[in-house]
């Protein structure tokens, strides 16, 4: 077990190198692109075999235990420990990352994004899983911190070389203020290892933050949560994303959406719920005052998106919705409740699952249309997407309706659990204003609603010109890379308690710290 | 070798002085083969001359094996022979692992100087100033009283400025050679003027001596001690390139040849830093109110200034990359303060995250410096522009500047670069430096863009309109000189490993060095 999770870290970066080779003998394929393309979705293919047999294996009688735990001394100086563990907080979010990588290569296989060679595409994009599949499975903080810096200069290179217009400006924005947040993230973690004397996470979070002061745990849930919520993004922080978002290749928006933003939130509720709950007692409500103007603000800036006449881009309003959507998350996990905190990390995974189809589906639709402005699709009254290609319109709906909270899809659970964990927060944060919060939380959820309806009547509803040629409906890859999207989606929405019986135990340990 | 050590002659203690050639060995074998070179160079025919640049690297080479034995353990030498406590000369860690610093950066710069001295530069004259310098250099951090620190200091600066001024008939070399020996010179002055007052009112040169009598100077000579502690400093701000004294640093780097450049940036800098640590930690310890918030102040203002000039340079100015680099190595001087400014409000063992930074800057921006001079050699005019398309042209070489370049912003790949910024940020943040924290932190940021930018260079497609002129190129390509490869090869080694094995460097930082 112990050296499967390693593996899952390590392999993408050795195939990463490989892609950089040339291809050997008898691996060369019709082409070296169309060679390095087929090694990109071999490697991803077997990390992701690799994370579905550790979760077959991993015990699920004791979700809240770390398990395949590898511990070995690496800078005795700074008293780091190559420390992995997974549990049930992490598990999902590993095997996701797994998942969305894996599809993206697929993906791409068929369908290259536009730009230079696709060996440096695949090498990025491998260590962008591994960065991504170490920060869920590190339980160091300066690892932790590492895997966090390691996947931005893939990132920025993703959306830097591969991207649509504007693509450099978007690259910087990005590097920068996520760069920023995390280097103050790195003096908070700092401060909370130097002062307790120990980086490890599981020795952290048993402590529950009796080695540390209460003064010295605000200042560093001030400095870990301001790197974390840029991740994030939290809503005046969150300006780096509908840039990054609308000019990165589709690949780079879904595991953009689908993968990194989790980062933000998993820190939220690894390293700073447990560690230092002093700190976030006093910030708690800020945060999730945040988190409700961060979902009224998106869905408002996605309604003007969406509004005809106001040019708006589908990749950007679904960036916006995202920012909504993390505010559910963030709403959830500042109600320091198990209810609220499990619901959060729901969010999180449907989320992923429901953006990431999102965002392939628009990146299809602008390669069909060469355009994802919403006006010029829809023109007068329509793009008559079901006329036209009637799968991908149906789909295209699908998504919306699942990404508005309808029960019964993956959606739902996570936003009326955290709301649910607000509406009775933690002993000690204020019951009205928490009340307050989701009240105005409700309402996003109405404006959440309208916004996709009206995205979904442009699209898909219109008069169907006559002249037009069919588009091309779904193909045979799309159907591949996005139907374990839409299964998964009707899963976790049907049976959420395949999901939240991972979490939930792993959660009551991590509020309750070594009391329990 | 110092005044004092005939006085103490009275008591049973023998006059003569035991040396223990063993300690000493590293410097010495420096000063030697310089001596030796010089002599070779009379008599050796014009066609044989190369055969000096291979002496000076194998006497380099001679010299970092002499450090093996120094490896654990302390020696000292030049002891007073009534006080066997204090000594002129002592090999401790500390000393040990910036010798090897210094001596390993001359011989990196020896290699990437052997073809200039073939085509440009006059040959004899070059590699017996390099390693005149690199005795000084390698002297300097074992050197254990005020009098010997000013020599070695000497010995590493003055043949240094020749160096800078040795392209001959180069207006902009004479011109920066010039600048940096004027402004040196000034603050050597004010250096030696600060160490008498620090004689007068201590009445000793041995650092650890001061240590304990500049506690207690009588109330009339306090302010004359306060005084030659401030002057002395200042002296060894310039050297470090500190934020008021580094206006000298881009135009003698652009005027330098470009191994000479390289040389400053990394032994000029190191010694600097290890007279300050010597002078502060050691010395004057009791000291620590004044100099620790004074150099904090310092560190800050100098990595802002630094960053913020190589934030604005423009991609197509002329040695554009040379004056990046030589703006970056001010910014670095300031993460370099840090932990010194950190141990005046600590304990003296925060310096060990300057040494371990020191490390990674050292083989980094040396390595980075070499692939600079092999881009040079086919751009002239070195502009950031002429790196467009280097990965097209030589992958390697700009998978190496990439990852130098990273280091030096500390970004993965990068884990060297990133773990040795961690070291002196726990540094501050241990000391209670948190304003000082968040102000490096906010200029990693900016450092990080000038990096990030050149590197996203080489990696973008050569220019249309150059695709017909880079067939001439492309022939002439092969003819990369060995030592450079050497050179870029070793330096991308060693960072590399150090990235898989941080505690190889990082360890210095947690172990006592003195």
């Amino acid at each position: 077990m112990q050296f499967l999770l390693a593996f899952i870290v390590v392999a993408p970066l050795i195939g990463a190198v490989a892609a950089l080779l040339p291809a050997p003998p008898g691996l060369k394929g019709k082409s070296p692109d169309q060679a390095v393309l087929r090694h990109g979705v071999t490697v991803t293919g077997v990390i992701l075999i690799a994370a579905i047999v550790l979760a077959l294996g991993f015990d699920h009688g004791h979700p809240s235990k770390m398990q395949a735990t590898t511990d070995i001394q690496w800078i005795p100086a700074l008293n780091v420990h190559i420390h992995l563990g997974i549990d049930g907080i992490s598990l999902p979010l590993l095997v996701l990352t797994a998942l969305l990588t894996f599809l993206c290569a697929l993906y791409s296989y068929f369908k290259m994004p536009a730009g230079p060679s696709p060996k440096a595409f695949v090498a990025l994009l491998l260590v962008l899983e591994s960065g991504t599949l170490a920060t869920f499975a590190v339980l160091d903080l300066v690892l932790f911190f590492l895997a966090f810096e390691m996947v931005l200069i893939p990132m920025y290179f993703l959306i830097a070389r591969w991207g649509g217009d504007q693509r450099a400006a978007a690259a910087w924005k990005f590097i920068l203020y996520t760069l920023l947040g995390s280097v103050v993230m790195l003096l908070g973690l700092l401060l909370v290892g130097l002062k307790s004397g120990t980086f490890d996470m599981v020795a952290l979070a048993t402590d529950n933050g009796r080695g540390l002061t209460t003064s010295v745990q605000v200042i560093a849930v001030l400095a870990i949560g301001i790197g974390l919520a840029v991740k994030t993004p939290m809503f005046p922080l969150h300006s780096w994303l509908p840039d990054a978002h609308t000019a990165a290749p589709t690949v780079g928006s879904v595991l953009l959406a689908g993968v990194l933003l989790k980062m933000g939130t998993y820190g939220f509720v690894r390293i700073v719920l447990p560690i230092a709950p002093h700190g976030m007692h006093t910030f708690a409500p800020y945060l999730a005052a945040f988190a409700v103007a961060g979902i009224i603000y998106g869905s408002l800036a996605c309604l003007a998106l969406a509004k005809q006449g106001n040019k708006g881009d589908l990749k950007r309003l679904i960036a916006y919705s995202s920012v909504g959507h993390m505010g559910f998350v963030l709403l959830g996990i500042s109600s320091m409740t198990p209810t609220g905190v499990n619901g959060a990390l729901f969010a999180n995974i449907a989320h992923g699952l429901i953006t990431g189809l999102l965002f392939f589906l628009v990146g299809a639709l602008k390669d069909r249309y060469g355009t994802a402005d919403l006006d010029t699709l829809a023109g007068a009254t329509g793009a008559a997407l079901y006329g036209r290609a009637p799968r991908l319109g149906g789909l295209l709906a699908f998504a919306a309706v699942a990404s508005l909270g309808l029960p019964g899809l993956a959606g739902f659970w996570g936003e009326m659990l955290a709301m649910f964990g607000a509406f009775d927060p933690a002993a000690g944060l204020s019951r009205p204003a928490y009340l307050t919060f989701v009240a105005i939380a409700a309402f996003g959820t109405l404006l959440t609603a309208a916004y996709l309806l009206v995205v979904v009547r442009r699209v898909c509803m219109g008069g169907k010109p006559a002249e037009e040629p069919r588009l091309a409906d779904i193909q045979g890859y799309e159907f591949a890379a996005w139907s374990p999207l839409v299964a998964l989606t009707v899963l976790a929405g049907l049976w959420p308690a395949v999901l939240l019986g991972l979490t939930d135990p792993a959660v009551q340990k991590l509020l309750a710290g070594g009391k329990s | 070798m110092t005044p004092d050590v005939t006085t103490a002659a009275a008591g049973t203690a023998s006059l003569v002085q035991s040396v223990d050639w063993v300690a000493i060995a590293p410097p010495l074998i420096a000063a030697a083969v310089a001596l030796v070179v010089l002599l070779a160079d009379l008599f050796l025919p014009p066609s044989r001359k190369p055969l000096l640049g291979w002496m000076t690297i194998a006497g380099l080479v001679a010299a970092l094996a002499s450090l093996a034995p120094l490896r654990t353990g302390s020696r000292s030498t030049f002891c007073l022979t009534a006080n066997p406590d204090a000594c002129s000369y002592t090999v401790d860690q500390f000393a040990f692992v910036i010798q090897a610093l210094v001596l390993g950066g001359a011989l990196l710069t020896a290699l990437l100087s052997v073809r200039d001295t073939k085509e440009k530069l006059p040959a004899g004259e070059f590699w017996f100033l390099l390693l005149s310098s690199a005795a000084g250099a390698a002297l300097l951090p074992a050197a254990r009283d005020l009098a010997t620190l000013v020599v070695a200091l000497e010995v590493a600066s003055l043949p240094a400025f020749a160096l800078v001024g040795l392209k001959r008939g180069d207006r902009l070399s004479s011109e920066a050679a010039l600048k940096f020996f004027l402004s040196s010179v000034t603050a050597t002055a004010v250096m030696l003027l600060g160490v008498s007052f620090v004689y007068a009112a201590t009445g000793t040169l041995h650092l650890t001596e001061i240590a304990t009598k500049v506690a207690t100077v009588p109330g009339p000579l306090d302010t004359v001690a306060k005084t030659g502690v401030v002057l002395t400093l200042v002296g060894f701000a310039f050297k470090t390139a500190a934020a008021p004294f580094h206006f000298w640093v881009p135009d003698t780097y652009v005027g330098a040849p470009l191994p000479v450049a390289a040389y400053l940036s990394v032994v000029g800098k190191a010694v600097g830093f290890s007279g300050l640590i010597l002078v502060t930690v050691v010395a004057f310890p009791s000291y620590a109110d004044v100099w620790g918030p004074a150099l904090a102040v310092l560190a800050a203002l100098t990595m802002t200034i630094g960053n913020a000039a190589a934030l604005r340079q423009s991609a197509t100015r002329a040695h554009g990359a040379v004056r990046l680099l030589a703006w970056s190595s001010v910014g670095q001087a300031g993460y370099l303060l840090v932990p010194i400014a950190a141990a005046g409000y600590s304990s003296g063992s925060q310096v060990g995250a300057t040494v371990a930074y020191a490390l990674m800057y050292a083989v980094v921006n040396l390595g980075a410096f070499a692939v600079a001079a092999l881009v040079a050699r086919g751009k002239p005019l070195n502009r950031l522009t002429d790196y467009r398309g280097l990965y097209a042209e030589r992958p390697l070489a700009a998978l190496a500047l990439a990852f130098f370049l990273l280091c030096l912003a500390g970004l993965p790949p990068g884990i060297i670069g990133l773990f040795a910024k961690v070291t002196v940020f726990s540094a501050a943040v241990n000391a209670g430096l948190g304003w000082l924290a968040v102000v490096m932190a906010v200029n990693v940021v900016v450092a990080l863009y000038y990096y990030l930018r050149w590197t996203a260079i080489l990696f973008r497609s050569p220019e249309a309109a150059e695709q017909p002129s880079e067939q001439p190129t492309g022939a002439a390509r092969p003819r990369v000189p060995a030592p450079l490869t050497v050179a870029i090869a070793l330096t991308a080694f060693v960072g590399v490993v150090l990235s898989g094995a941080p505690q190889l460097a990082l360890h210095f930082a947690s172990v006592t060095l003195f």
